[in-house]
């Protein structure tokens, strides 16, 4: 904006205020949705856009199971939300490490087949899991993880994201914090503990945003390796609780679930909104 | 506080030779600066002797133990980089303690350590910022602080002012002389600045493209230069270099065509090809030695420096604040009382 | 890719020890599963897997012939266009508008880039939701204007649904990147234009989106993988695909072959053949980066 032109402002605070409000109506209708009975929302059509008065109950027969006004039985989402919370957070903790240790390896040390290695790792990028379901089906389930957490999440750290935006960052420390901390009597791993790691904080952090959420998030993968309705992640199991159709469902039930579903990655996003904005432009760089 | 030697020290990169067979011998206590311009491979040579380089040829013994295969925490050297590496996320203390501590020392013993480095350095007050937060000329000295607090047998520093404006420079350099008399641990201290190198060393080692070109004091160096390289680096302004050929009778040089009488007749040098030396501060602006042309006069306040063209070369005089000769005039030149200095055409060695 | 650094650690066994944890984890769950994919993509097997033929090219010549797959291939290609489009323009438009304003700007970027967190699946049921012949606002809003809804029914209804659904949650993700990209654009450049009296709708168009392409073009390949296969979830939630199969796209359409039809052969032919597409988008996409002008 070079000039004053005050129509032209005008004309953006319109645009992205407009913005906001349909990004954010499907969300409103959700919560309006999720406070009132399923009666008042099949019956009442259009439903109101006013926030019902039975916020409390629905949550509670969501989260803890229960029978709604309809009388049928609701799993409890509670137990997926902490499979959710368990899977996303083995997922960004262990990628986030085992990218940390060889990342640090590729930049630091030579070794042979090291450029074999490196683009190995780079290969991964490639292939998100969707492409290699079958198979990698077949490994989880002849390694018998299936209805695991480890089943869930490990295949999920196989690419390569962290490693690159890591050694990326690496390469950006000066040589001579590397010299003096040898000058100083620090081997490889205590440089790597006391020195390379506290600085990549922010590189971690917003990998964490990023790899929780995208673990949180998972769908297709948790709809394969799942059979047992006690591990299925959130995400996942609110999509069972369709009964095909759409005239029988316990509508605010199935919208609360879908808040609860969206609080904790928002919840993540938004505290560490300026770390991830920074990590998730530099990733894909 | 340790002797330091190095022995025919080399260094190569596949067939690239950067450093070609450097030996001198360190004393204990003795402050030695390496000076030369960039590329001599001087860094080089430091860099071999912290451990951060492999040798390729040649011995280096610490207090008379060899530590070419040593990693540099077992050679007990610290040494003070030029872009300071201070670990950024800690604070001044505990980059100073980082060290004593992968060392295993206690807690009271390190703070006994880095409380008194701050003491020296009048870092006191400083101990709990981080880098980020201090000045060039304060990170300078915590980088200081790290390598004092180890005790260790040989300072390193490579080029450590090369980063600090010219004023702080002449403050630090100052500062080190007194870190150097108050503490007196053997020094080998790396820089391009031949004024760092004359007011700093006990003993200068001028480098070249890879050679020792001449070891010896400043005052010998200076009064003696070995070659025409180390007449030229030492010294400012820079020795004066003629390249002419000496008369049949000894007495004169002919520099293109014009003449220059000489102070003392050179009959062994007679007819040689050679190139003659002198310093500005020897000649003086008015005699009959040689004829020149001035070409520019440069002030600098206490003294005047007076560019004068004779044949097709320049010479400089250094000449007193009264002085002001106009560009284009020709004037004589005598020389003062102080040596010339004879070295060969071609090789540039003294002769 | 070659930028190598001076100081190293020496140790023979260190860097095995290091890169073990990720190499293991790529190995038994990438490289192997992709080999088996290559090696059943050109075998047959029943339901049961106790007969195996190889079958060469087969698998991949009836995948040609079947014109479910290129129906498939057809609505993946229009699907993922209109991702595309859509996405990109609508964030364009806000990240133009978010980089003009002053007062404000943060919040209007916290507010618009949450959506990044929500799940596709869970978009998909919210969208659904809104759209549900029976009971959805927005359904009701199309009726009462004499647009009858219904996308279990209407093919074009179910596009237009998971269209909608994948665009919402991909908006924040573009909007990200082109605000980045805006702000990176020296002020100096945009100035001195003004000064050489452009206005600013020819100022954009002439100068601003020129500068964006590497931006632009980034994101367009990152929103067609998105509606490659991020979309899955979209789609199970909120179509199943369908009706019959109409919005069957190219990963859903393998996901079922392989999940619910038990074709393992077919299926993993479906994969090799996404496999390439997705290495040939990044191949170019990192070649088209590398080439990039510097600024």
């Amino acid at each position: 904006m070079v000039e004053r032109r005050p129509a032209l402002t005008l004309l953006a605070h319109v645009i992205l205020a407009l913005g906001v409000i349909v990004i954010g109506f499907p969300v409103y209708v959700t919560l309006i949705a999720s406070t009132q009975t399923s009666q008042q929302i099949v019956q009442q059509v259009p439903m109101s856009m006013a926030p019902g008065g039975h916020m409390l109950e629905t949550y509670r027969v969501a989260l803890f199971g229960g029978t709604t006004s309809y009388g049928s039985k609701v799993a409890p989402v509670a137990s997926m939300m902490w499979v959710s919370l368990v899977t996303a957070l083995t997922i960004a903790i262990g990628k986030i490490a085992i990218s940390l240790l060889s990342a640090f390896a590729f930049v630091y040390f030579r070794f042979p087949l090291r450029s074999v290695c490196f683009w190995m790792v780079f290969v991964t990028l490639m292939l998100p899991v969707e492409v290699r379901i079958g198979p990698t089906y077949e490994v989880v389930a002849n390694l018998g993880m299936l209805n695991t957490y480890a089943g869930l999440s490990v295949p999920l750290i196989a690419s390569a994201t962290a490693t690159f935006l890591f050694r990326q960052f690496f390469l950006t420390v000066p040589d001579e914090l590397v010299e003096a901390a040898r000058i100083d009597g620090a081997g490889p791993m205590r440089f790597f503990i006391d020195v390379l790691v506290p600085l990549s904080k922010t590189s971690i952090a917003a990998l964490f945003v990023i790899q929780f959420i995208y673990g949180w998030n998972q769908y297709l993968w948790p709809l394969l390796v799942t059979t047992d309705e006690s591990m299925y992640p959130v995400v996942m199991g609110i999509k069972r609780m369709f009964a095909g159709g759409d005239a029988a469902n316990e509508w605010n039930v199935i919208m609360a679930t879908a808040i609860l579903a969206m609080l904790p990655p928002a919840a993540v996003v938004l505290l560490m909104q300026k770390w991830f904005v920074k990590g998730l432009v530099e990733t894909e760089k | 506080m340790a002797t330091l030697e190095l022995r025919d020290v080399r260094k190569s990169y596949g067939n690239n030779a950067v450093v070609h067979g450097v030996s001198m011998n360190i004393d204990k206590g003795e402050f030695v600066v390496i000076v030369g311009p960039s590329g001599c491979g001087k860094s080089t040579l430091l860099r071999m002797v912290a451990g951060l380089e492999e040798i390729s040829a040649g011995e280096i013994a610490i207090d008379g133990r060899v530590v070419n295969n040593l990693e540099p925490k077992d050679r007990d050297i610290a040494m003070v980089f030029q872009n300071y590496a201070l670990y950024p996320h800690m604070n001044v203390y505990e980059n100073m303690a980082y060290g004593l501590k992968i060392r295993g020392m206690s807690k009271r013993e390190i703070d006994e350590r880095v409380r008194d480095a701050g003491k020296i350095l009048e870092l006191g007050t400083l101990l709990d910022r981080k880098p980020r937060q201090l000045s060039g000329g304060q990170r300078q000295r915590v980088a200081m602080g790290r390598a004092i607090v180890r005790h260790p047998k040989v300072f390193l520093f490579d080029e450590p002012l090369s980063n600090l404006d010219a004023k702080l420079r002449v403050q630090m350099r100052f500062e080190l002389q007194n870190l150097h008399r108050r503490l007196g641990v053997t020094s080998l201290y790396v820089t391009h600045d031949q004024v760092e190198a004359m007011t700093l060393g006990q003993r200068i080692l001028v480098m070249n493209a890879g050679r020792a070109e001449q070891i010896g004091k400043p005052s010998e160096i200076y009064a003696n230069p070995a070659t025409t390289f180390v007449a030229a680096f030492i010294g400012s302004p820079p020795m004066n270099l003629l390249r002419g050929a000496v008369d049949a009778d000894g007495a004169s040089l002919s520099v293109d065509g014009a003449k220059v009488m000489l102070p003392t007749p050179v009959p062994g040098f007679a007819g040689r090809s050679v190139q003659f030396g002198v310093r500005p501060e020897q000649l003086r602006l008015s005699g009959s030695a040689f004829d020149m042309e001035v070409v520019m006069v440069e002030s600098l306040g206490a003294d005047h420096l007076v560019h004068g063209r004779i044949g097709q070369q320049t010479v400089i005089v250094r000449a007193g604040p009264d002085a002001n000769p106009s560009i284009g005039s020709r004037i004589g030149v005598a020389f003062d009382a102080g040596a010339v200095h004879w070295f060969d055409a071609t090789s540039g060695m003294r002769l | 890719m070659a930028i190598e650094k001076r100081v190293r650690f020496r140790s023979p066994w260190l860097p095995w020890a290091l890169i073990a944890p990720q190499m293991a984890v790529i190995v038994v769950f990438f490289f192997w599963p992709a080999a088996q994919m290559i090696y059943q993509s050109v075998l047959q097997q029943d339901a049961f897997g106790t007969s195996i033929e190889f079958v060469g090219l087969e698998n991949f010549k009836r995948l040609i012939a079947d014109e479910t797959y290129l129906d498939s291939f057809k609505t993946t290609a229009i699907f993922s266009i209109l991702v595309a489009v859509f996405g990109l323009g609508i964030a364009l438009l806000l990240a133009v508008m978010a980089d003009r304003v002053v007062r404000g700007a943060a919040i209007y970027k916290t507010l618009l880039i949450w959506p990044y967190a929500v799940a596709p699946a869970v978009a998909g049921v919210l969208w659904l939701f809104m759209f549900a012949p029976s009971v959805g606002i927005v359904s009701y809003a199309l009726n009462s204007i004499g647009i009858p809804w219904n996308h279990l029914l209407n093919a074009r209804h179910a596009m237009t649904l998971i269209v909608l659904a994948a665009v919402w949650k991909q908006i924040s993700y573009n909007f990200l990147f082109f605000l980045a990209g805006l702000q990176s654009i020296p002020r100096s450049l945009i100035e001195a234009a003004a000064i050489d009296g452009a206005t600013p709708w020819r100022r954009f168009w002439t100068i601003v989106f020129p500068l964006l392409s590497p931006t632009t073009f980034f994101l367009l390949v990152i929103n067609i993988v998105y509606a490659f296969f991020d979309t899955f979830a979209i789609v199970d939630a909120a179509t199943n695909g369908g009706p019959g199969k109409e919005t069957a796209i190219l990963v859903y359409k393998l996901y079922y072959d392989g999940f619910k039809a038990l074709d393992m052969g077919g299926s993993a032919a479906q994969s090799a053949v996404l496999m390439v597409i997705v290495i040939t988008l990044t191949v170019l996409q990192f070649r088209y980066v590398e080439k990039k002008v510097q600024y």
